[in-house]
């Protein structure tokens, strides 16, 4: 095999970096320590000529590694494609000469960087294999939609407007969800442009609901194949072959397979029934669900009171009704949506009781987001509904109606209002399954029996219904951030969960309204289309789009410790039958998270493995203990702190000169063996940069930076086996931003050098 | 209190907010405040009066009929312009404060010795007499709104600007001496009564 391979290496003079590096010195560093075969220069790689350059020593010279000294592997990422070749770059651009002052002092250093960064991708591009296909790639062009409900049945519309066919399986006997049951909606317009402020304008007025005829539309859909009063008993596969069986309620079972999944499994109302201060046993105290069923009740005639049926001439809004509160009891958050909900319900009593019941709006935090947002506000003011800001204490009771005791917290004063009818703003609370995670999490710092004593208690509680049902080792269902809401990259890849190809939307992912969970249901449905076919192509899905490689383990050399079906972030690797874990390519990342985490090293990449980083570390050439050359290794996640230090190189912020930086997928795929290897080798500092962890976290690949600091938390121990000071390896969270801050992180590493000493290790 | 001011309570009952829509200058707008607070905070005497505006919005919407109308508040405005220009539902603020002291003196409510109320009733006699303003009769009708002595200290404390506006041609004191009047008199007589009557039924509609 080995003699297949023939290795090229091209360097990049122009840019500025032939003026001020030692092109020649490069190019005998690539042949001599890197092992090139052949070694080009051209003034501007990345022209058509350069491209050509190397397009012709593939095709005609026949090589299959290919060396590129250049930019950063982050730029002319097109011109430099060459997907039938293992390829690795050389960062001579970003990250050394913009990275160093062009002087005379600095010469020597600088291009003793540069000839560092060829031996390492030299050395990287050896290790590399061309990714090929699994042969576990499938492509099904059929999508499964878990909820019947606004958010599902637009997830089915888009989906079969995209022309792929949709399974859409419903709990209940209907589609429409709770959005049927509305008796009109939240407006989905702002008004028109150039209304301006005044007291009888056009603003946006409640609308009709028409969810009729979204459910006739999905019904009429010969793409969408419906299955009411069915759920989904179990879920196995990966995305591109998703098997799932689909069950009645008469037991009945259809078993289908689907590309991948979106779930949309919606809310339920929050029960107040444990803060008996909100007075809901009351008749005349309903929720604003309940009041959307007495307004439909009441056609377009007045709403009646439910306790004795008098037409209702006052009503108040309680608002944020055991919302955003941590008291026992209530709802940890705010559901966000329930100003809208009360305005357009104010506007159902003075459309229909008439323009002078008294409607009063008790607020403490008043929010219309969304797209009619202020404008819907102004709308209820200008119907006269009274807006009023206040903290309620308790809703009592004497007789029917009930008076709500509330402080003002304008005038500053207790106020009693009595009012026929009260309408409490309860939160959404999302129908998850249970989290595979629970446990895990809430374990954390306890005691094996303890750990015990809690599993057992888990299982006599209420359990919770799975929605999918995954047979997945991991749990059978998408793991949740808090609350209860699906986890997801909340700022990057908002719709991915950590089951990769299956997509939650709608309020299962945070509390919304109509047109929100119709926007949310879209794009999931696009994401679902995309992971599809991602799967028939064996390419990753976020992140890391389009790549081709897979995590594969050598069988022999595994001890079955699990460490990698556990830590693996999107819990891809299941069991088979002799308890070797079971790679599943498609639900896979490609974070390394499994690579890292493996104490015996037997799992890679074609493109990045133990050897790949390994090999670079040991390739730098090690100055002796006198030379006051220390040497810095920066191991930088590629997704933010990689780029954060280009983007430093590029504004002009100088980089340590004694740094090699290595880029990886992940903190989380950082194998302890690179640390101690490179302490054995004679690094005086080691630096990584991740992205912030945490609840907040940052980490693309959610749990990758978490794992990583809990590994490496460890390595003090290791540090002090070989008699070396502990702070000699530090572990930073760096976000993108962090321009200035992490070239900074890397000098302060070199002050601790200055202050500990240069290692022992160099031989 | 007026008459007027009881029919008003009979009508409006339960709704100060609907009374001051119906019958105030600009009081449509009220119910369009967001109670943001930037009124309160741009205006420069707030802090000097009992309610500022954003309060007095609020306290008409909480059916504080009294506690507004009979105010002090909003005869303290200077019309310095700072809260409409602020506000960004564009209240016309300014006008929604005059507007209510003009409705608490109609129905006779305004409290007793409010300055600003005694002040504002010595221009409109004096206007009224002849159809513009007189402004030497004017200044020392104010210099004796407190009564005779503090009339005669203020008068020998002013003694010196009054020379010096004389002398510059900026005071005529044969003013003193009846005062000249608009060319037709008894026509702007005319269009004040009627628009007095068209005032009046305005107001006797809502509180009848
Ligand atoms: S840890 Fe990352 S690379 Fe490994 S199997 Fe899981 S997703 Fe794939
Ligand atoms: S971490 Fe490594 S040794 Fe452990 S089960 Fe996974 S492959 Fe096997
Ligand atoms: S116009 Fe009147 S109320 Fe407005 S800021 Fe000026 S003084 Fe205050
Ligand atoms: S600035 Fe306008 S909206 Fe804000 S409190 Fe004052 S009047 Fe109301």
């Amino acid at each position: 095999m080995a003699d297949d391979k023939k290795f090229a290496g091209f360097i990049c003079t122009g840019c500025g970096i032939g003026e001020r590096l030692d092109a020649g010195q490069l190019e005998t560093t690539a042949k001599r320590d890197g092992k090139m075969a052949i070694c080009h220069q051209h003034e501007m790689l990345c022209s058509k000529e350069g491209v050509q350059l190397i397009r012709d020593t593939i095709d005609n010279d026949g090589a299959t590694h290919v060396m590129i000294a250049a930019c950063s592997r982050r730029a002319k990422v097109e011109a430099f494609s060459f997907p039938d070749v293992a390829m690795s770059r050389a960062n001579l651009r970003e990250g050394v000469i913009w990275a160093r002052p062009d002087t005379d002092e600095a010469r020597e250093t600088t291009q003793d960087m540069a000839d560092d960064y060829i031996r390492m991708a030299c050395a990287e591009v050896k290790y590399m294999n061309k990714p090929k296909m699994s042969g576990e790639q499938a492509l099904n062009k059929t999508i499964l939609v878990v909820g019947g409900g606004v958010t599902g049945m637009t997830a089915a519309l888009e989906t079969a407007a995209a022309g792929f066919a949709v399974h859409l399986v419903e709990k209940t006997g209907a589609l429409g969800g709770w959005a049927a049951k509305w008796h009109k909606r939240i407006p989905g317009r702002a008004a028109a442009d150039g209304v301006a402020n005044g007291t009888n304008v056009d603003l946006p007025m409640p609308m009709e609901n028409d969810i009729a005829d979204m459910v006739a539309a999905v019904e009429a859909n010969e793409l969408i194949t419906v299955h009411l009063n069915s759920t989904v008993t179990k879920t196995s596969g990966a995305p591109g072959r998703f098997s799932a069986d689909i069950t009645t309620e008469s037991g009945a079972t259809a078993t289908e397979n689907f590309g991948a999944i979106v779930q949309a499994s919606g809310w339920k109302e929050f029960d107040p029934s444990a803060i008996p201060s909100l007075g809901s046993s009351n008749a005349d105290v309903v929720s604003n669900v309940e009041l959307e069923a007495l307004a439909k009740a009441a056609g377009d005639g007045p709403i009646k009171r439910p306790s004795d049926g008098k037409e209702v001439k006052s009503v108040v809004f309680v608002q944020n009704a055991g919302q955003a509160s941590t008291a026992e009891g209530h709802l940890p958050y705010h559901s966000g949506i329930g100003d809208l909900i009360a305005i357009k319900q104010a506007m159902y009593f003075k459309a229909q009781n008439g323009k002078d019941c008294d409607t009063t709006i008790l607020f403490d935090n008043l929010r219309t987001p969304g797209a009619a947002g202020e404008d819907f506000y102004r709308s209820g003011q200008q119907q006269m509904v009274i807006f009023s800001k206040g903290q309620v204490g308790d809703v009592t009771s004497s007789g029917n109606g009930a008076t709500v005791n509330f402080r003002d917290l304008i005038l500053d004063e207790d106020v009693a209002l009595q009012a026929d009818l009260v309408v409490l703003d309860l939160g959404m609370v999302p129908n998850s399954g249970p989290d595979p995670y629970a446990a895990n999490e809430s374990q954390e710092g306890m005691s094996d029996e303890e750990k015990t004593a809690d599993n057992s208690a888990r299982e006599t509680a209420v359990t919770i219904d799975s929605i999918l049902n995954l047979d997945y080792r991991q749990g059978t269902d998408l793991p949740q951030l808090k609350w209860g809401f699906t986890d997801s990259h909340f700022i990057c890849f908002p719709y991915e969960t950590r089951r990769t190809g299956i997509y939650a939307a709608g309020p299962v992912r945070r509390p919304m309204d109509i047109k929100q969970a119709q926007d949310d249901a879209t794009g999931a449905a696009m994401k679902a289309i995309q992971a599809a076919i991602n799967a028939g192509q064996g390419s990753a899905a976020h992140p890391r789009v389009g790549d081709l490689s897979y995590p594969s383990f050598r069988k022999e050399g595994c001890t079955q410790c699990k460490r990698c079906t556990v830590e693996c972030p999107f819990g891809a690797i299941n069991e088979d039958e002799k308890r070797y874990p079971q790679f599943n390519e498609s639900r896979c990342r490609r974070c390394g998270t499994c690579m890292g985490a493996c104490p015996v090293r037997v799992i890679s990449f074609e493109n990045y493995s133990i050897d790949t980083v390994g090999q670079q570390i040991k390739a730098v050439d090690m100055p002796d203990e006198f030379s006051e050359k220390p040497r810095i290794l920066v191991m930088a996640c590629e997704n933010d702190a990689y780029p954060a230090l280009d983007q430093a190189a590029m504004s002009g912020q100088e980089i340590s000169p004694w740094a090699r930086i290595v880029p990886v997928r992940c903190l989380g795929s950082v194998s302890l063996s690179w640390v101690t290897d490179a302490m054995n080798s004679g690094y005086d500092g080691i630096v990584m940069m991740g992205c912030q962890r945490g609840e907040d976290y940052q980490c693309h690949f959610v749990r990758g930076s978490t794992m990583a600091a809990e590994r490496m938390a460890k390595v003090g121990d290791t540090l002090s086996t070989l008699n070396l000071e502990p702070e000699r390896v530090v572990v930073h969270e760096v976000a993108i931003t962090d321009i200035e801050r992490a070239p900074r992180l890397i000098k302060e590493m070199e002050e601790v050098v200055e202050k500990v000493g240069m290692s022992p290790f160099k031989f | 209190m007026s008459d007027m001011n009881t029919a008003m309570i009979e009508k409006y009952r339960n709704s100060f907010l609907s009374e001051v829509e119906a019958n105030v200058e600009e009081g449509e707008w009220v119910k369009m405040c967001m109670q943001c607070g930037v009124c309160a905070g741009s205006c420069p005497l707030g802090d000097a009066w009992e309610h500022t505006p954003q309060k007095i919005f609020m306290m008409i919407r909480a059916g504080k009929r009294d506690e507004v109308l009979q105010s002090d508040s909003m005869w303290m405005c200077t019309s310095c312009y700072n809260c409409i220009v602020r506000c960004p539902r564009e209240l016309p603020i300014t006008h929604i404060m005059h507007g209510l002291a003009h409705y608490a003196k109609r129905l006779g409510i305004v409290p007793q010795g409010q300055p600003t109320a005694k002040f504002a009733q010595l221009f409109w006699n004096n206007l009224m007499k002849k159809g513009r303003v007189n402004e030497l009769k004017l200044g020392i009708s104010l210099y004796f709104m407190n009564g005779f002595g503090e009339g005669v200290k203020t008068s020998l404390k002013m003694k010196d600007i009054g020379i010096g506006m004389v002398k510059t041609k900026r005071m005529n004191p044969m003013e003193m001496l009846g005062g000249h009047a608009v060319k037709d008199l008894s026509g702007f007589q005319k269009v004040i009564k009627k628009a007095q009557e068209l005032e009046d039924a305005r107001l006797a509609k809502h509180g009848g």
